[in-house]
């Protein structure tokens, strides 16, 4: 069977999740041997025109040279795969959704008409059809193993679907909200991670996205309760992942936003 | 076609990190501009601070690049703790430099072996350079994961740690966790040693320029985490001037601002720069490692960048060899602190560079104004610079040729674009 030929693309990102492939020290050349990677600009300059079998896609929709790069790289790709939190949430660069672009253009640019930015940043299946997705800010590189894994072997990935909660218990972690009052977003937040913050006696801060139908007015509650302020619990929900339904929509509810 | 009117696109660059291009313009057989166009798309960082909570900084500037999130961490804290005067523990401030030393190693390591090492042997990267020197990339793959192994215990996790905090750490490791560390830093410090034997005899080409090298400095160690800011121009200002020197500019090519001196001077960051300044802070098996690879003490050919690496890679070993066996858990995994209004500055040597962070925040903790000057930025003078006169006694080689040694020259800098802003195209225009 020839070997399926895979892309790596970026959009408005830190490289991070891309950079996750290069960080699988032991699985790097079996992954490679495995599938012909014909695009992976970040690793190598062999650049091979389409089609390919899967594109990972990491990175948000910023711009409008954007905008077309991604219906023209859906069009050559079989499979398309988000990875990460900007990919499939916008990222952090989608706070400006909230906000005007053109002033934030002026903040950092002495010259804000030579930059090219579109007033949202948003995720790739808002523009394209997406087939999976890995979540994470970044992705968690046993995840992205196991789904490159799934893939070759036609197989659907095992991927969790349920909170950060269940992976602390499975990992023994005491829970830091009930334990010390810690803030934590766990409750509403998909697993993925391995629940690394809760180990290390901080408070999950939600860089994997929203659970399937988490409820966050529910939790929300407890942290004001327990004296989190409404700006502080606001900020919570807005950060890697601001723009997903589930964080945005709890955050506007308590900043007083429609 | 004639050489008056030939023209070269490349449409990406490969093996950086981001996205960006290169405009070269030769006119009747002159060079007329060397610019490195980056368009990376920009995602305001400096513009969605405000209004954040300052504790808030080193978790969301280490979005700023995946490649050296702990760089970010670091500044953003540096920056804060300014502000707060907020004093580390010594041992905290120990773990940060180990926490530094992981990243150094898996960045540098990431960039010798498989983006710029690929270039000195004709390979489009490091997984076909695999199947003639399997060995070496094995063996460069396992020092990097060692350099990892350190973030990733320290920090939670190899790519945005979240165990740092303004103050210190959320969780101190214990001795017992740190020492099965050490088995392959041990490894990876003989292991790196010698690698430098066959990168020392690459074919480097014969290229120096007199470089203004900026780095920090400090009393008794090779800058990370800490120092002033000093120059082979007899610049030596402490961080909280950084903005007396080095101004930001918007050139019309790039969405990454570009800093100059305030006489207009280029200043060459990183490695070399680090090297250069600070020679007598090597480690000893550092020190004899760059004499092994032929190293005088200041290196100015900006191709040799992989061999100061190297040598970086060996100090960085060393180091947190030492501070594993040195480690003694404090008392607290943070030191207590309350916000203050005021503007605090903050820089540290991310591993192309140095990175400065200047933050200004109200009574409340929230901040107001923050400026963000990544090496890779500041570096784009300097690229510019040096393809100028690489390329102008070579424009009469064909623009294959040429092409190459562009790429290898912005390779030289381990150009982060992501951090600078991003996308790298190279258009050669011959009118």
């Amino acid at each position: 069977m020839a070997k399926q030929r895979i892309a790596v693309w970026k959009f408005a990102s830190c490289d991070g999740c891309q950079l996750s492939l290069l960080d699988c020290e032991d699985e790097l050349l079996a992954v490679a041997d495995a599938v012909d990677i014909a695009l992976f600009p970040e690793a190598s300059s062999r650049m091979l025109p389409g089609p390919y079998d899967i594109s990972f896609v990491e990175g948000s929709i910023t711009s409008a040279h954007d905008r077309d790069r991604i219906a023209d790289l859906r069009a050559q790709s079989h499979l398309l795969i988000t990875i990460g939190a900007c990919a499939t949430a916008g990222g952090i660069q989608a706070l400006r959704n909230l906000r005007d672009v053109e002033e934030w253009k002026r903040i950092v640019y002495a010259r804000p008409e030579w930059i090219d930015s579109l007033a949202t940043s948003t995720p790739i299946a808002a523009h394209v059809k997406v087939d999976y997705e890995l979540r994470g800010c970044p992705v968690n590189k046993q995840q992205l193993l196991e789904l490159i894994a799934a893939l070759l072997a036609g197989r659907r990935p095992n991927l969790a679907t349920s909170s950060v909660c269940e992976e602390c218990k499975a990992r023994g972690t005491s829970c830091v909200l009930v334990a010390h009052g810690t803030p934590c977003l766990g409750p509403v937040t998909q697993a993925g991670c391995g629940a690394i913050c809760p180990a290390y006696n901080r408070g999950c801060y939600g860089c994997f996205g929203p659970k399937e139908t988490p409820n966050a007015p529910a939790l929300s509650d407890q942290l004001l309760a327990a004296g989190l302020p409404a700006a502080t619990l606001t900020r919570l929900y807005r950060t890697f992942n601001a723009a997903a339904p589930a964080f945005a929509d709890e955050a506007a509810r308590h900043d007083g936003t429609p | 076609m004639t050489d008056a009117t030939r023209t070269i696109d490349v449409n990406y660059l490969a093996r950086v990190e981001g996205e960006g291009a290169l405009h070269l313009a030769i006119d009747g057989g002159q060079l007329t501009a060397a610019e490195l166009r980056i368009f990376e798309p920009p995602r305001y960082f400096e513009a969605l601070l405000r209004g954040r909570d300052c504790r808030e900084a080193p978790d969301i500037t280490a979005r700023i690049c995946g490649i050296c999130p702990v760089a970010y961490l670091m500044s953003a804290c540096a920056a804060i703790e300014d502000l707060c005067g907020v004093s580390v523990p010594a041992p905290v401030a120990d773990l940060r430099r180990l926490l530094y030393c992981g990243e150094w190693i898996e960045s540098h390591v990431l960039h010798m072996f498989m983006l710029h090492l690929p270039d000195f042997l004709s390979y489009p990267d490091a997984v076909s350079m695999a199947r003639d020197h399997g060995d070496l990339v094995r063996t460069a793959l396992r020092i990097k994961k060692a350099g990892n192994g350190i973030v990733a215990l320290l920090g939670g996790r190899e790519i945005h740690p979240i165990n740092v905090r303004i103050g210190g750490f959320y969780r101190l490791p214990t001795r017992a966790e740190l020492a099965p560390l050490r088995d392959e830093l041990a490894f990876a410090l003989d292991a790196m040693e010698k690698a430098l034997g066959p990168l020392a005899a690459l074919d480097f080409p014969d290229f120096e320029r007199d470089y203004t090298f900026v780095a920090l400095r400090h009393d008794s160690e090779y800058p990370m985490g800490r120092g002033r800011l000093v120059s082979n121009g007899g610049v030596d200002l402490p961080v909280a001037r950084y903005d007396d020197y080095l101004t930001e500019h918007h050139v019309r090519h790039s969405t990454s601002l570009h800093s100059r001196t305030a006489d207009g001077g280029v200043v060459h960051l990183g490695p070399l720069a680090r090297y250069a300044l600070n020679h007598d802070r090597l480690t000893p098996r550092a020190r004899a490692a760059a004499q092994a690879a032929g190293l005088p003490a200041v290196v100015r050919n900006p191709f040799r960048s992989i061999l100061v690496r190297g040598i970086e890679v060996v100090l960085a070993l060393e180091e947190a060899l030492r501070l594993i066996d040195s480690y003694v858990p404090g008392d607290t995994p943070a030191a207590a602190f309350e916000p203050r209004a005021g503007t605090g500055y903050g820089a540290t040597e991310a591993p192309r560079g140095v990175l400065y962070h200047r933050y200004q925040v109200d009574a409340t903790g929230l901040i107001t104004d923050a400026k963000i000057v990544a090496p890779t930025s500041v570096n784009q003078a300097v690229i510019e610079t040096d393809l100028r006169h690489y390329v102008e006694p070579r424009l009469d080689q064909p623009d294959e040729a040429l092409r190459a040694v562009c790429e290898t020259a912005i390779r030289n800098y381990d150009p982060c674009i992501s951090c600078s802003a991003h996308f790298l195209k190279l258009t050669v225009e011959r009118r």
